[in-house]
């Protein structure tokens, strides 16, 4: 099997970008990593994007993007596994790559949620579960989240300040990022008094609605050699599915898909937990990042919130989680959120993350989440 | 999503009025749609089936923001209830202020008005939880 390497990346800000289309903020993204790479060429492009056929009433992205890149000709198809993904096209760019059947693959991601409204984009968030059975009641992404929540903090007996805390960490880590859609800093207090959105979850422990577009160029080691960029191994990536709605599941506060991915990744490449350097994980809501963490087996559950106050999961702490700010700060351009994650983590062990570089990195741990782990996709990069 | 496609309502009509769904002979598990295949056990002898029409709640929330098709009745109350055979449902709790919401109490099956829409004027019916009075 052909080893495979991340080549370059390049990234627009996650914001609101009212005056350019879901194409043009891709192209811009795919232009700045393949001018990283120093390649005007790839063999295969994949687009990830998820709500391209309802907000923009666009389908064959794949095509679009190598037409807007003056490529048309390539290989180029969407993939889609919810908010996933992004990972889930990563995926197939390993796949073909491992197969040895193609050696440069574009891998972009991109959405436009600001062509439709907030409301709307509520909606589009909670097609990761059925929807007869949660939107078409009136339940959605977040309402689950509050459901979940609810019964995490019964069954632990913990308080809310544990788990808000995830917010004021990704706020912190976003403070000194460029791409970031919210680049301050956010105290605990400011969270628990915004708004709800759904009880127990205020509107500082969600995301918002973002414009995004991230890409990565990855490559075999016979392209790699060539190429004067820096690289990052993908050691691994495993995809894992579950029931779309977690209350239809064994234990609803048990994200199994991820148990999953997490722990046949890490046996794969044969590393402990302990090793791994620090994990871009999937808040789209505070209490996601818990059950995460929980899931894969970081922190015994029930223990998150007292984690994240303690200063541990913090960019100076043993475990820093979302050093770029996550998907609360950085933001959730959903289609592109996974290749922000892998870009980020890219950045990490590449030592380019400026402020936000921590010392003494080896493993970098992504994951990716469709709804509450409909799917869940577990990468890990590895400094060369 | 947007707009309510009336064949897709229709189609799911036995779990929103009755709380009907498929369940598999051999496990015993529940499902809320027609099923080819239990998702538990991969078993494919399926019958049709009635959940309780009493439960427990065991977790709510109060929507305050929604999607398009529920703008118009915020704030309302969604909860989580586990029905006699142990399956959980997701629905809308109504008849109860959300102060007196607490978990564990016992709801049962209503038929309420979920929402009218706006573009045809259809009124969409469909199960709602309220709690028993003791
Ligand atoms: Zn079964």
């Amino acid at each position: 099997m052909q080893k495979v390497y991340i080549a370059g990346y390049g990234l627009t800000k996650v914001g609101e970008h009212w005056d350019k289309s879901l194409e043009t903020l891709m192209a811009e993204s795919a232009l700045k990593a393949l001018d990283y790479t120093g390649l005007s060429r790839v063999d295969e492009i994949c687009v990830s994007n998820v709500y391209g056929e309802v907000l923009q009433e666009q389908l064959v992205l794949g095509s679009v993007l190598a037409e807007e890149l003056g490529v048309s000709g390539v290989p180029a198809v969407r993939v889609e596994a919810g908010a996933a993904s992004g990972a889930a096209a990563i995926r197939y760019a390993v796949n073909a790559i491992q197969s040895g059947i193609t050696n440069v693959v574009l891998v972009c991601g991109g959405e436009k949620l600001t062509d439709g409204t907030q409301e709307e984009s509520l909606s589009l968030l909670s097609m990761d579960e059925r929807y007869e059975v949660a939107g078409e009641i009136g339940s959605h992404f977040f309402s689950t989240a509050a459901l979940l929540y609810r019964m995490y903090m019964r069954r632990y007996d913990v308080k809310q300040d544990g788990i808000a805390s995830f917010s004021v960490i990704s706020h912190e880590n976003a403070s000194t990022v460029q791409h970031a859609q919210y680049p301050f800093k956010i105290g605990l207090e400011n969270v628990l008094n915004s708004p709800y959105v759904a009880e127990p979850l205020h509107r500082l422990e969600t995301t918002a609605q973002a414009d995004g577009a991230a890409a990565l160029v990855l490559c075999s080691e016979n392209i790699a050699r060539k190429l004067d960029s820096p690289k990052v191994l993908v050691s691994g990536i495993h995809l894992a599915t579950d029931f779309p709605n977690p209350f239809d599941r064994e234990d609803p506060l048990h994200i199994q898909s991820l148990a999953a991915s997490t722990s046949s990744l890490l046996s794969m490449r044969g590393i402990s937990r302990g090793e791994v350097s620090f994990i871009e994980l999937f808040d789209a809501a505070s209490i996601l990042a818990a059950l995460s963490l929980e899931s894969s087996g970081f922190i015994p559950r029930g223990k998150s919130g007292e984690a994240a106050m303690s200063g541990r999961l913090s960019l100076n702490g043993e475990l820093p989680i979302n050093t770029f700010g996550g998907l609360k700060a950085r933001g959730h351009p959903v289609g592109a959120t996974p290749i922000y994650q892998v870009a980020e983590a890219y950045l990490q062990l590449t030592r380019q993350a400026g402020k936000n570089q921590l010392d003494n990195v080896r493993f970098g741990l992504v994951e990716s989440l469709a709804g509450f782990g409909s799917s869940s996709v577990s990468i890990l990069l590895e400094e060369v | 999503m947007f707009v309510i496609r009336i064949p897709r309502y229709w189609r799911s009509k036995g779990f929103r009025y009755r709380l009907e769904g498929y369940r598999c002979e051999k496990c015993g598990h529940f499902h809320h749609s027609p099923r080819l295949v239990c998702r538990k056990c991969g078993s494919r002898s399926i019958r049709r089936d009635r959940l309780s029409q009493t439960g427990r709640l065991i977790s709510y929330t109060v929507v305050k923001s929604s999607t398009p098709l529920f703008e118009q009745y915020v704030p309302y109350v969604v909860g989580v209830v586990k029905m006699v055979d142990g399956s959980l449902v997701v629905g809308q709790v109504t008849d109860c202020d959300p102060e007196e919401l607490r978990e564990d109490m016992q709801v049962e099956v209503t038929l309420r008005k979920i929402r009218v829409d706006g573009e045809n004027k259809l009124i969409q019916y469909g199960y709602k939880f309220r709690p028993v009075i003791e």
